[in-house]
């Protein structure tokens, strides 16, 4: 089922929520909508699931439009950040309640209901816990639930609102990875909202990065995470550093040294900010080619199996952050206040007019 | 599998040790003190008093009393009053808490501060305003009169007063439950195709039944109880528009304490039978619950 976005704004008293938002969803994709609290990534969810109305624009489910068709109607499911259980319903209930609600011509006999919801209790591995209550279970048992019961009702759409934000950092990589062999094998059409980019980059098809209520891009993991179209989707992909200078004939210049810059040979001299990833920062201890920048160390934090660097520039004062494996680290011995030289092995350029750094 | 956890009922063995952070014996003893002897003074000696009153002269007297053709009027209406207006009030409780709790509309401050207007009137306010919209001289009084229509001085008074005394009970109870426990139950419903009055049904109601209860017993116990209002409207005109409690108030202006006492045994066992039932269920949920 695909889903078609045209044009639709939304705003809440004098706050503008969503603006103009034109999207489409593949059948069988699973798209991530990723964005700071407040960009309306959650908005524009449930007016696709009908629980808020667009002011303007309309929605369509393949080729039927369905703006003003209610929630009940859409055949969506919805997964929510709070699971929303019925609490007073145990596992076994919560799950049937789909079926279970529907008008007497549709309603399946109660043996097909028992039949299904006891499969989708094997799929999410909580069989033995068909009769317990919902404020009997852990947070991701809840949010197991809450996913077979969406499915229960065999949705078109399956839509899902930071389905893991409340659930810890081990939980929460399982169930990506659960959610992703799910959608690998059932195909179901998929939206989820998360802020999280690392989720987004791990689990989606593609990705629409939000932000104030726009849509800043959209393409595939690597796409927007290569290939950032302006600032604020680079920033919000990841770390970066600044490198301001002036571009001229495909070189970023800065201070005494320049660095080549890919895909822009055509720009005149003008004001320039390059954007660098930390780990795509070379620490050395030499400045053989003298295209390095001396920087002092002011920070080493070992996270695993990659150490962050903190360094401040000689020339300018301002901090950079590099991420290097453990074993790079161990064999450049590195110390707090020692003096190291840095370069960028690639960076992105992106000019101050264009955007507002 | 993540989330493999096996989830432990609290089979905490009870340690009796004293946690660091309580307080020292003597407060709780005396703090425990003051509050049974609170609750002994104002509340069990009352009680109390009202049997051993009641029993004073005898059996016979007592069941006199309850026997009387007048006190018997008294129960009947006093009965009735409350198979009107509590599932009335129950209904519009559940009706309003649902529409604020649930939705955003124009005017809903002003539902909310209607709603607490009873408790802000004085009772015999109320049945005062009571007898000037609907006396013989009051403002609908000509057209009531033209179609034969009784309302002050008559049943339908004292039902309309009683209904406007306990009008809050059940709504304030469900308001802040209602808005504690959100939407979102109520849109996952939605969104698995029920409708609006299946959501109700199986969502909405069950999870506000404590506080329905909660409130119907207070509403109950209030209709039962009501005297200032209901006075006003009354008329007490014996045999006809008196309820239990103007019967007792009567007797007691009569200097017939025993039966004014036996009377009231009555209305003390029917509190009593209430709150029994209350424990009853509540008992029987826990029971269900933690046998999962």
């Amino acid at each position: 089922m695909s889903i078609i976005i045209n044009n639709v704004s939304k705003s809440f008293g004098s706050f503008q929520a969503l603006q103009d938002i034109e999207l489409e969803i593949k059948t069988g994709e699973l798209v991530a909508l990723l964005g700071p609290s407040g960009s309306g990534k959650t908005s524009l969810l449930r007016i696709i699931a009908g629980l808020e109305s667009a002011d303007r624009g309309s929605i369509y489910f393949g080729s039927d439009e369905i703006t003003d068709i209610s929630t009940k109607d859409r055949q969506v499911g919805f997964v929510f950040q709070h699971y929303a259980l019925f609490r007073h319903m145990n596992v076994f209930e919560n799950i049937a309640y789909g079926l279970k609600v529907r008008p007497k011509k549709t309603r399946p006999a109660k043996k097909d209901i028992d039949k299904k919801v006891h499969e989708l209790l094997k799929l999410v591995k909580l069989e033995e816990l068909a009769k317990r209550y919902p404020a009997q279970l852990s947070g991701g048992q809840k949010q197991r639930v809450a996913l077979a019961r969406a499915l229960a009702v065999e949705p078109k759409v399956l839509l899902l609102d930071e389905p893991f934000g409340a659930l810890d950092a081990k939980v929460r990589k399982d169930l990506r990875r659960w959610l992703r062999n799910l959608h690998d094998e059932f195909h179901i059409t998929s939206i989820f909202v998360t802020h999280d980019q690392e989720e987004a980059l791990d689990v989606a098809d593609r990705i629409v990065v939000m932000n104030g209520g726009k849509v800043e891009q959209i393409g595939s993991p690597e796409d927007v995470y290569e290939h950032p179209k302006n600032p604020f989707v680079y920033d919000f992909l990841g770390n970066v550093n600044l490198f301001h200078g002036r571009l001229d004939n495909g070189k970023l210049s800065q201070g005494s040294v320049q660095f080549q810059v890919e895909g822009v040979q055509h720009q005149q001299d003008q004001q320039a900010v390059g954007y660098v990833r930390p780990h795509d920062i070379i620490i050395s201890r030499e400045n053989n080619n003298k295209d390095s920048i001396l920087a002092k160390i002011t920070h080493i934090h070992v996270v695993g199996p990659i150490v962050h660097l903190e360094l401040k520039r000689a020339d300018t004062d301002e901090f950079l952050e590099a991420e290097i494996t453990k074993e790079h680290f161990r064999s450049l011995d590195l110390k707090v206040k020692e003096n190291v030289y840095v370069k960028p092995s690639q960076l992105k350029v992106f000019f101050p007019e264009d955007y507002s750094i | 599998m993540a989330g493999n956890v096996p989830i432990q009922p609290n089979t905490a063995p009870n340690f009796q040790r004293k946690p660091s952070n309580a307080e020292p014996a003597w407060v709780r003893v005396i703090l425990i003190t003051i509050s049974l002897l609170f609750l002994g003074l104002f509340l069990v000696l009352p009680l109390i008093t009202i049997f051993i009153q009641a029993f004073d002269q005898g059996m016979k007297v007592y069941l006199a009393a309850i026997t009387d053709p007048e006190a018997l009027s008294a129960i009947k209406l006093t009965l009735l009053v409350i198979v009107i207006a509590v599932p009335l009030n129950a209904v519009f409780g559940v009706a309003a808490a649902w529409a604020i709790s649930k939705f955003q509309f124009r005017g809903k401050n002003l539902l909310i501060t209607i709603i607490d207007l009873p408790f802000a009137v004085s009772p015999v306010i109320a049945g005062l305003v009571f007898v000037l919209l609907f006396s013989t001289h009051g403002l609908f009084g000509e057209w009531l009169f033209a179609h034969n229509i009784k309302i002050i001085f008559a049943v339908p008074g004292i039902v309309l007063a009683t209904i406007f005394v306990t009008l809050p009970f059940v709504a304030r109870e469900l308001i802040p439950l209602m808005q504690a426990q959100g939407t979102s139950e109520e849109e996952a419903s939605i969104s698995l195709g029920a409708g609006g009055w299946k959501t109700f049904w199986y969502v909405t109601i069950p999870n506000i039944k404590w506080g329905l209860l909660y409130g119907i017993i207070l509403c109950n116990a209030r209709a039962i109880g009501e005297f200032g209002a209901v006075s006003v409207v009354s008329g007490h005109i014996r045999g006809l528009t008196n309820t239990m409690p103007l019967h007792i108030e009567i007797l007691y202006g009569e200097y017939q304490f025993a039966a004014a006492f036996a009377v009231a045994t009555l209305m003390s066992i029917l509190a009593i039978i209430t709150l029994v039932i209350k424990s009853v269920l509540e008992w029987k949920t826990k029971k269900q619950y933690s046998n999962t």
